[in-house]
C-alpha cells in the first residue's frame, strides 16, 4: 500500500459564464515510492490541475487518491510543492525560508539550524544563508525553493515547471541538482515540464498527457534519469535512444497541438 | 447665475494666459540655464567616452531620473526671481523701487483778485516699516498769499494736499491752482513731477502720488531678507505668545496621535475585511461611502460634535487615516499570491500560522504605501482644520497672521508646512526601506 495511488480521478471546472471544462478525466496512476516521474503535455491538458489535486489544494470532482494508504483530503507537509516562481517569502532571509516548515512544526531551533546548513550545502548555497530573497537570481531562488521543500522531509515532491523560468545554462545545472537530490534522498518526485528533453532526463517514467478532456495519453519507462545521476547530462543526451525518443515525443505533441488548433479553428 | 458662470469662465481664460506667461518665463529660464549646464557637462562627457552616446528610451521610467543640477538651479532661480520681484537688498537693484525720501514741487495759485503767487509743497515719503515718521520741518511761511505746505506719505501710497487750506483767500470763489512747477494745469488731469505724478482733483486739490516703482509690495510678497528676519524673530519670540516650534509641535502631535489611532483601528479592521466575507459585506458600504469624502468636508460636523478642542482635531485625523489604512490593509491581505498560501500550507502551516507568518508580513508593503498616503493626508488635514479652529498649530499661526496681513509669517508658515510634509514623507520612506526592503522587488 505504499506509494501514491490515483484512483479514477476527474476534475471538471464549472465556468462562471456557464459551460464546463473537463480538466482531468478518469486518471488512474500508481506511483511507486522513490519514483521519479515527469509529466509532459500541451498547455491546458491539466498538468497543473493534477498536481494541485495531489497537493491537496483542489478537491477532485470524482475519484480518490492516497499516499501510503492514507487518503488525500487537503494539503499536508508530506507532499511538498515547488512552484514555477518559487513562491518564496520575501520578508525572510534564505535561512528562515528554508527553515519555515520545521519551524511551523515546532522543531527546536538548533535542529532547524543544523538542517538548514545541510540543505544549503546540498543545493550549493553555502554562503547565502543571510541573503534576502530579492537579492538572489532566479536560479538561486529555485534552489532555495527546493531546499525549503526538502527541509520538511516530504514523502513526495511535486514540482510545477520549476525550471521553466530559468535560462538554459542555469536550467542544466538545476536538472543535475534535481537528479542528485532524487538519488540522495530517494524521494518520490513528480515534475511537470514543458521541455521534452527535460522530461526525458528527469523521468524514470514519463507521462504524456492530452487535453480535452485531460487524460494520460502515453507512458514511457526510461533509462536516462538513472544514467544521468552524477553524470554530465550532455553526455546522456548523446545516447542514441535519447534522440529517437525525443523526436517521437515531439511529433506526438506536435500532432496534439495541431489537433487543438484545428478544433479551435473549426469551433 | 449664467452671468456668473460666464464671468468665471472669463477669469479662467485670463488665468490660462497669465499662467502660461509665468510658466513660459520659468521654462525659458530653465532652458537658458540648461544650455549653460550642457556646455559644462559636455566638456566632462568627453572624458567619459561612450556614456555620452547613451540614448533615452522613452517610456522606460528608469531612464529619466531627476537631474539634481536642474533641481538646484530651479530653487536658486525661484529665489532669484523672488529677490528681483521684491527689490531685495540681497541683490543689486534691477526693477525700480518705489520712491522714498524727501521731494518737493511748486504750485502757482491765482486768487479771487486775479493775483498769482507760488508756494512749495515739501513731500516726505517714508518707508512702510517706519511706524512714527516725522513731518518735514522746512515749511517756511512763504511770502504772498500762497503758503508752503508739508506732506507726509507712506511709501507706494498717495495723499491729497489741500493747498488752499492755508492759503490766504483759499476758500474764496475764484481761487485756483493754475500751474505746477511752472507748467499750467487743469482740474482732473495728471501731471508728472520729479518723483512721481500729481492729479489735480475735481475740486481743485492736489493728489500727490510718489512713484510706486516696479517691485512688489511687501504686503503681497515681502523680500527674502524680511522673511528671514521675521523667521529669526519668530524663532525667538513666537507669534501671539506661542513659539513657532510650539505651533509646529502641536500640528505634528495631532497628526501622530490621529494617524496612530487610524492605524490602530484601521489595520486590524482592514485585515478582518480582507479575510472574512461577512465582515467585508458588513463594512463595505461604510468604507466605500466614507472613502471618497475628503476629510475637510468632515470639519463642520466634527466641530459641531466635538467643538474646537483637541478631541475634534484628533477625531478628524483619525477619520482621515482610518479609511486609507483600512483599504491598504484590505488590499494587502487580499493581494497575497495564491502560490504563497499554497506553499505555506504544504509546508505544514496551520491557519493561524498562515495568517501571522505569511499573510500579515506579505501585506506590509501595501500597508506602508497606505501609511505614507495617510500621513500626507493627515498633515494637510491638520493644517486645514487649524485654519478653521484652533488655539495653536501651524495652520492657526498662518490664519492669525493673515488677519493682520503679516505676509511674511504666512509665507514662513507655508514653507515650514511644506518642508515638514516633505520631511514626513522622506522619513516614512526611510522606515519603509528599513522594514520592507523587498517592496517593489518581487
Ligand atoms: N480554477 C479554474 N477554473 C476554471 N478552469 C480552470 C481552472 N484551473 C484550470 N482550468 C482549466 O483547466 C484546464 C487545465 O488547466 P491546467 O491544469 O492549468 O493546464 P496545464 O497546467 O497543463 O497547462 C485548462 O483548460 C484551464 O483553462
Ligand atoms: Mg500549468
Amino acid at each position: 500500500m505504499s506509494g501514491l495511488i490515483i484512483d479514477d480521478v476527474s476534475m471538471t471546472f464549472e465556468l462562471p459564464g456557464g459551460g464546463k471544462v473537463e480538466a482531468l478525466k478518469n486518471i488512474n496512476l500508481n506511483i511507486k515510492e522513490g519514483e521519479l516521474m515527469s509529466v509532459l503535455g500541451p498547455s491546458g491538458c491539466g498538468k497543473s490541475t493534477l498536481l494541485n489535486i495531489l497537493a491537496g489544494f483542489l478537491a477532485p470532482t470524482a475519484g480518490e487518491m492516497s499516499l501510503s494508504g492514507e487518503n488525500i483530503t487537503g494539503p499536508s507537509p508530506k507532499r511538498g510543492m515547488v512552484f514555477q516562481h518559487g513562491a518564496l517569502f520575501e520578508w525572510m532571509n534564505v535561512t528562515k525560508n528554508i527553515g519555515f516548515g520545521p519551524k511551523m512544526k515546532g522543531v527546536p531551533q538548533a535542529e532547524i539550524n543544523q538542517k538548514v546548513e545541510e540543505l544549503l550545502d546540498i543545493v550549493g548555497l553555502q554562503d547565502f544563508g543571510e541573503k534576502m530573497i530579492y537579492e538572489m537570481s532566479g536560479g538561486m531562488q529555485q534552489r532555495v525553493a527546493l531546499a525549503r521543500c526538502l527541509a520538511n522531509e516530504p514523502d513526495v515532491i511535486l514540482m510545477d515547471e520549476p525550471l521553466g523560468a530559468l535560462d538554459a545554462l542555469t536550467r542544466e545545472k538545476m536538472q543535475s541538482l534535481v537528479l542528485d537530490i532524487w538519488k540522495k534522498t530517494g524521494k518520490t518526485i513528480i515534475l511537470i515540464t514543458h521541455s521534452v528533453e527535460e522530461a526525458l532526463l528527469l523521468g524514470e517514467r514519463l507521462l504524456v498527457m492530452a487535453p480535452r478532456p485531460g487524460r494520460v495519453h502515453k507512458e514511457y519507462n526510461l533509462p536516462f534519469a538513472e544514467l544521468g545521476v552524477g553524470q554530465d547530462l550532455r553526455e546522456v543526451k548523446r545516447h542514441p535512444d535519447f534522440g529517437k525518443r525525443r523526436d517521437e515525443i515531439l511529433s506526438m505533441i506536435w500532432d496534439m497541438e495541431e489537433e487543438i488548433m484545428g478544433r479551435t479553428e473549426s469551433a | 447665475m449664467w452671468f456668473e458662470v460666464i464671468d468665471a469662465l472669463f477669469t479662467a481664460f485670463w488665468m490660462v494666459i497669465g499662467i502660461t506667461v509665468i510658466f513660459g518665463l520659468f521654462v525659458a529660464f530653465s532652458l537658458l540655464i540648461s544650455l549653460i549646464y550642457r556646455a559644462y557637462d559636455a566638456s566632462k562627457d568627453k572624458a567619459r567616452g561612450y556614456s555620452s552616446l547613451k540614448t533615452v528610451t522613452f517610456g522606460d521610467e528608469s531612464s529619466v531620473v531627476a537631474n539634481r543640477a536642474a533641481s538646484v538651479g530651479a530653487v536658486l532661480s525661484i529665489f532669484l526671481i523672488w529677490c528681483i520681484a521684491t527689490g531685495s537688498s540681497l541683490i543689486p537693484t534691477i526693477l525700480p523701487p518705489p520712491f522714498t525720501g524727501d521731494t518737493q514741487f511748486e504750485y502757482t495759485a491765482r486768487n479771487a483778485a486775479g493775483e498769482e503767487d507760488t508756494a512749495t509743497v515739501y513731500v516726505r515719503v517714508h518707508s512702510s516699516d517706519n511706524k512714527s515718521p516725522e513731518k518735514p520741518t522746512n515749511a517756511a511761511e512763504g511770502a504772498g498769499f500762497a503758503k508752503d505746505d508739508v506732506l507726509l506719505i507712506p511709501e507706494r501710497r498717495s495723499k491729497i494736499v489741500k493747498v488752499q487750506d492755508n492759503d490766504e483767500g483759499g476758500k474764496e470763489d475764484g481761487y485756483e491752482v493754475v500751474a505746477i512747477n511752472g507748467q499750467p494745469v487743469l482740474r482732473e488731469n495728471v501731471y508728472p513731477y520729479a518723483d512721481g505724478e500729481i492729479l489735480v482733483t475735481k475740486r481743485g486739490s492736489l493728489s500727490v502720488r510718489p512713484s510706486t516703482g516696479r517691485t512688489m509690495e511687501a504686503l503681497y510678497l515681502p523680500p527674502p531678507e524680511k522673511v528671514w528676519s521675521t523667521f529669526v524673530d519668530l524663532n525667538k519670540n513666537g507669534y501671539q505668545g506661542v513659539g513657532l516650534w510650539e505651533n509646529v509641535f502641536w500640528s505634528l502631535f495631532r497628526v501622530v496621535i490621529g494617524f496612530a489611532l487610524g492605524c490602530l483601528f484601521g489595520i486590524p479592521l482592514g485585515f478582518a475585511i480582507g479575510l472574512n466575507s461577512w465582515l467585508r459585506g458588513w463594512f463595505d458600504p461604510i468604507v466605500e461611502v466614507m472613502r471618497p469624502v475628503p476629510p475637510l468636508a468632515l470639519i463642520p460636523l466634527v466641530i459641531i460634535w466635538f467643538g474646537i478642542g483637541e478631541q475634534g482635531k484628533i477625531s478628524l485625523l483619525f477619520l482621515a487615516a482610518l479609511w486609507i489604512m483600512i483599504i491598504a490593509a484590505r488590499a494587502g491581505v487580499s493581494g497575497v499570491s495564491i502560490s504563497k498560501v499554497h506553499a505555506a500550507y504544504s509546508l505544514g502551516a496551520s491557519k493561524s500560522q498562515l495568517l501571522t507568518k505569511v499573510i500579515l508580513p506579505n501585506s506590509l508593503p501595501e500597508i506602508f504605501t497606505g501609511a505614507r498616503v495617510a500621513m500626507g493626508v493627515c498633515w494637510g488635514t491638520v493644517v486645514a482644520a487649524e485654519l478653521v479652529a484652533a488655539e495653536k498649530g501651524a495652520g492657526k499661526m498662518i490664519i492669525a497672521a493673515s488677519k493682520f496681513q503679516l505676509t511674511d509669517i504666512v509665507i514662513i508658515g507655508i514653507i515650514i508646512i511644506g518642508v515638514i510634509g516633505l520631511g514626513i514623507d522622506v522619513l516614512m520612506r526611510m522606515v519603509e526601506n528599513k522594514l520592507v526592503p523587498w517592496k517593489g522587488k518581487g
